[in-house]
């Protein structure tokens, strides 16, 4: 089964990477840009079969090293 | 005294740290990552470097290799665990330590000798040492370190800032901060001042040829804390 993990960075959390894209966006003649973060994307083909079971595996995924919760948040996605 | 570096597939100041550490009287021996037992030691280091290529974020494959849990049961015992620079990163990601390093505030990495003013000297890294400030060198990416305010407010109520970035003459302002990280800090203890994790790289300081010797200073005094 299929499932994908979205993590971007928490409200309070400096993001120089997206500052930088958004100043390169602005640039190119993007100018209606009010802010950009960037984040990661992760698709995990899991051998669970059940929705359930594979989404809370997923989860315990996130917790333990996919995020690192200080900085960041994930959100869970079925593909 | 007998120490232990930690070796994970990116290290690359492991072998510096180990030549720092026999020049100033400690047993030393390397250890791989997928070690499973410490040798007997008095102090764990984990060295600098990319492990793991910094895949993911620093520091988070090399927190869950085999070898951190005998790290992590030493350093819940009382044993002296000190990570320097990818090091800290791993102590972090271990969360031996509270905060995270984060990229670099201006995204450039950064290659130079720093000034850094030792916060709390009552503990065995500090200890009696002379030096209110040290010149220590600095290369990282990655070495912008955050934590949420209430974190910072426990961090600061126990003491657990170990060094702050500085001027030579020990004044902390953010023009001496080179990383953007939180109050300059730039090293921090957990509770019980066991562990320290931090940017700076002393085995880098430890010939007046080469460098400075203030790396020298540090060790020799750590050393002679051990005793």
């Amino acid at each position: 089964m299929k499932i994908s993990v979205i993590i971007t960075l928490k409200k309070d959390v400096l993001d120089p990477q997206g500052k930088v894209i958004h100043q390169a966006l602005d640039g190119m003649g993007f100018n209606d840009v009010n802010e950009v973060r960037q984040g990661k994307y992760f698709e995990i083909d899991a051998k669970e079969t059940d929705p359930k079971k594979a989404k809370d595996k997923v989860e315990e995924m996130c917790k333990k090293l996919l995020a690192n919760l200080v900085i960041e948040n994930y959100k869970i996605i079925d593909a | 005294m007998k120490s232990s570096v930690i070796t994970f597939p990116g290290s690359n100041c492991d072998r510096d740290m180990d030549v720092a550490l026999k020049k100033f009287g400690f047993k030393n021996k390397m250890v791989w990552h997928q070690d499973v037992e410490l040798p007997k030691s008095d102090l764990v280091v984990l060295p600098g470097g990319f492990s793991y290529g910094d895949y993911l974020r620093c520091g988070s494959m090399a927190s869950k290799s085999k070898i951190m849990q005998s790290v992590i049961n030493f350093a819940n015992s009382g044993g002296m665990v000190m990570g320097i620079c990818n090091g800290f990163q791993i102590l972090v990601e271990a969360g031996l330590v509270p905060g995270v390093l984060l990229r670099n505030k201006y995204l450039e990495f950064i290659c130079k000798n720093v000034f850094v003013k030792i916060n709390n000297k009552d503990n065995a890294y500090f200890k009696n040492i002379n030096n209110n400030v040290l010149e220590l060198h600095i290369a990282h990416n990655e070495g912008n370190y955050f934590c949420t305010s209430d974190q910072l407010k426990e961090i600061e109520d126990n003491a657990q800032v170990a060094i702050n970035y500085c001027d030579q003459s020990g004044e902390i302002k953010d023009t001496f901060n080179p990383n953007g990280s939180v109050n300059n800090i730039a090293g921090i203890f957990n509770k019980e001042k066991n562990v320290l994790g931090m940017m700076p790289h002393p085995e880098r300081m430890i010939d007046p040829y080469l460098s400075g010797e203030d790396g020298s200073l540090f060790l020799k005094n750590l050393i002679n804390n051990l005793k």
